[in-house]
């Protein structure tokens, strides 16, 4: 992104150097943002038209939940100790289907394409899809978590649950976003991503379910923490990781 | 405007472009004919950016391929035979989006005064995807010219258009695109390409084999030769 | 046919020269273990697996990196010989680690962090080459190859830990679980030579094994250029 557009003669800028004062950065930092914005702004807009995305979504975790509920006989003790795992089960499989769709729908329009023609940097077109896709998961385990209360019959609505699904979803959504990104350019598309995203996302999986467990038997905080802290640490690199590899993956 | 030399293109082992150069100068209306499989639209991609050439050398509005690419793509206004428009947005959202994604100044403005110029006013609260063809690729070179570019790619913009909406876009395309801008197009509509040309260049088997004037070229002769290229 | 090259041979000879000297060491120089008997000569060969399958995954991911910054050829192929490799090591490394298991904690399989880690890394590779053969265009396949070796690579510490914590907080209820595949034995001197002479003698099969497959994916492209040039002049 150059700041050189405001000059008239590129030229002459070579003769002077500027120094990048604080209002360049300042403005470098908003086109980025804007960008990012306005990504999310089209997958939003389009997607609240169509509702394609969240109603399959969502209509295949209510599928998950009540095949589970067939699969495995659940007691009263037995359900507190499975609801976790059954929730972010669910997450996951309605997580790669989402994923997958958003991606693949840029792919056949053509409309990457649009994206890649802007001049803009790429690793704001990942933070742009990335956090749309993070939006519609969040969405969908908003109807899901109150569902899941009620049919396992738990209290699923704490705050610190909340956050926790905050943390796996971004961290999932991150890595989700990079690995979709390939697997929508390769053959055997659909099966493809969950399996370059599972065996990755374990550490995700672990944690949520295990800070989940803890948070609906109202363990103590130290119980907690070191997943919360293990997801923190996962969603911070994963999304460096992410930032610094964009480029090449839709670079050609 | 553009110039390349020796550009080569390989995919793994295969060659697609052999060692292409290129001149194409300020203003001009350069159109490239060329059978399927030529490289009409891997030259293309290499120029709009969204490729990167194997060997020789590319600039565009005088910033050279693959480095400049960022200032490239702010000068370079592309309509490919996909439509990169949003079905599920109106022709107005879709032109915020692309005036978002260019930094476009007075964005509202501008957007009014492209859907007027594309003949596209009237349904701009319209979804996209209720759009035929040829109004989408109306409004895809709307979408091109939003950022006022200095240099426009056309890959194969009569495909899938009849009669009609050709005409049609013969007008958008003179009027809208082609006013003091530099233009490359590619199609394999004879025809229609000798008349809008400013000159002709045929592309086989990875180079350009044949350069003339428009004015200077006869329609019945040039698909003569055209065919004798392609036989080859 | 091209010959391979001097060094090559040299190299190949002297894997074989090492592989049996370290087969003989380990069934007739080192030490029958007190508690475990014969059996736990497998630890000779199940260990420096495990750690040329590791390896192999360091390598990949060094060669991810390199190709990211070079776009030269030479480190994709290094990359994918080495997750085949790799993949090979993995398994045998699960194989034989099974096998041991079975007489010494009678059981074929428990889900401790180690073994659970190492099977995930076995799925990351087996992944990578579904990637590769799910891509066509050989640039693009390359780059992807790359970015999914650096995420995996990353990925597998993280989950090592994950699953440790695990195991940790929640106690498994089952018996035979010791977390280290090893089993709880002391190491004499005799054993600890036996051992790092293996480790050795593997970390070289493996470099031998690398330098034969890029041998052989060099004169596999040379075949395909060949084959190209003849068929479309």
């Amino acid at each position: 992104m150059s700041v050189a557009s405001s000059q008239t003669e590129p030229d002459v800028a070579n003769i002077a150097p500027r120094k990048q004062s604080l209002s360049d950065y300042w403005l470098l930092f908003t086109d980025y943002w804007r960008t990012v914005g306005a990504v999310l702004w089209k997958d939003f807009t389009a997607e609240l038209r169509s509702k394609e995305l969240l109603s399959s979504m969502l209509v295949f975790s209510l599928l998950v939940v009540l095949i589970f509920n067939f699969a495995l006989e659940l007691d009263r003790a037995a359900r507190e100790n499975v609801a976790a795992g059954v929730l972010w089960v669910t997450a996951i499989f309605a997580g790669t289907l989402g994923l997958n769709r958003s991606l693949s729908m840029e792919k056949d329009r053509g409309s990457l394409d649009g994206l890649l023609l802007a001049p803009v940097d790429r690793s704001a077109l990942y933070f742009g899809k990335a956090l749309g896709n993070l939006l519609f998961m969040l969405l969908v385990q908003a109807v899901i978590l109150p569902v899941f209360s009620i049919l396992f019959n738990l209290p699923l609505i704490k705050p610190l649950m909340l956050v926790v699904v905050l943390l796996g979803t971004v961290g999932y959504a991150s890595v989700g976003t990079l690995l979709a990104s390939m697997a929508v350019h390769s053959r055997a598309r659909d099966v493809m991503l969950p399996i370059l995203l599972f065996p990755v996302a374990v550490p995700v999986l672990v944690a949520a379910v295990r800070a989940s467990s803890a948070i609906l038997v109202a363990a103590a905080w130290e119980e907690i923490s070191p997943w919360f802290n293990l997801l923190i640490g996962y969603d911070v690199i994963f999304v460096a990781v992410a930032y610094m590899v964009f480029d090449y993956v839709v670079e050609e | 405007m553009i110039e390349t030399r020796a550009l080569t293109k390989n995919f793994g082992l295969k060659p697609v472009l052999r060692g292409v150069d290129l001149d194409v100068a300020p203003g001009e209306f350069v159109v490239l004919f060329g059978p399927n499989g030529a490289g009409k639209t891997t030259l293309l991609r290499i120029l709009a950016t969204l490729s990167k050439p194997s060997f020789g050398r590319a600039a565009v509005a005088g910033f050279p391929l693959p480095a400049g690419a960022g200032e490239v793509r702010r000068r370079l206004g592309v309509v490919s035979h996909h439509t990169l428009i949003y079905g599920d947005l109106t022709a107005e959202e879709n032109l915020r989006f692309y005036a978002r994604m260019y930094g476009v100044p007075s964005p509202g403005k501008r957007i009014a005064e492209v859907l007027r110029q594309v003949g596209l006013s009237a349904r701009r609260r319209d979804l996209a995807r209720t759009f035929s063809r040829g109004m989408q690729q109306r409004l895809a070179i709307g979408r091109a010219v939003l950022h006022d570019p200095e240099v426009m790619l056309f890959d194969e913009p009569y495909t899938g258009l009849d009669q009609d909406a050709s005409a049609m876009l013969d007008g958008v395309l003179r009027e809208v695109a082609a006013r003091g801008r530099t233009v490359l197009m590619t199609t394999h509509d004879l025809a229609r390409g000798l008349a809008v040309a400013d000159r002709v260049l045929i592309l086989s088997r990875g180079v350009v084999a044949f350069s003339a004037k428009a004015r200077e070229v006869e329609l019945g002769e040039f698909a003569r030769v055209y065919d004798e290229m392609v036989r080859q | 046919m091209e010959k391979a090259s001097r060094n090559l041979q040299i190299l190949n000879v002297l894997t074989i020269v090492l592989l049996v000297i370290a087969t003989a060491l380990v069934f007739f120089y080192a030490p029958r273990e007190r508690v475990m008997g014969d059996v736990q000569r497998i630890f000779y060969f199940h260990v420096p697996s495990a750690w040329v399958g590791f390896l192999a995954f360091l390598v990949t991911l060094v060669a991810g990196i390199a190709y990211l910054r070079t776009g030269s050829r030479g480190w994709d192929r290094v990359g994918y010989a080495s997750v085949e490799i790799g993949l090979v090591f993995t398994v045998m490394t699960i194989v034989s680690g099974s096998i041991w298991a079975r007489p010494a904690w009678n059981t074929w399989w428990t889900w401790d962090p180690r073994l659970t880690t190492y099977t995930i890394l076995a799925l990351i590779y087996v992944a990578y080459m579904m990637l590769r053969q799910g891509v066509e265009d050989p640039d693009r396949r390359a780059r992807f190859a790359a970015v999914y070796g650096i995420v995996g690579f990353i990925s597998v510490p993280i989950t090592f830990f994950s699953i440790r914590w695990w195991r940790t907080i929640h106690p498994v209820v089952i018996g035979s679980s010791s977390p280290t595949a090893e089993g709880g034995f002391d190491m004499t001197s005799p054993m600890r030579l036996v051992f790092f002479f293996s480790l050795f003698t593997f970390t070289v099969l493996y470099f031998c094994f690398l330098a034969n497959r890029l041998r052989l994916e060099r004169l596999a492209e040379r075949v395909e250029q060949l084959k190209a040039r003849w068929l479309s002049a």
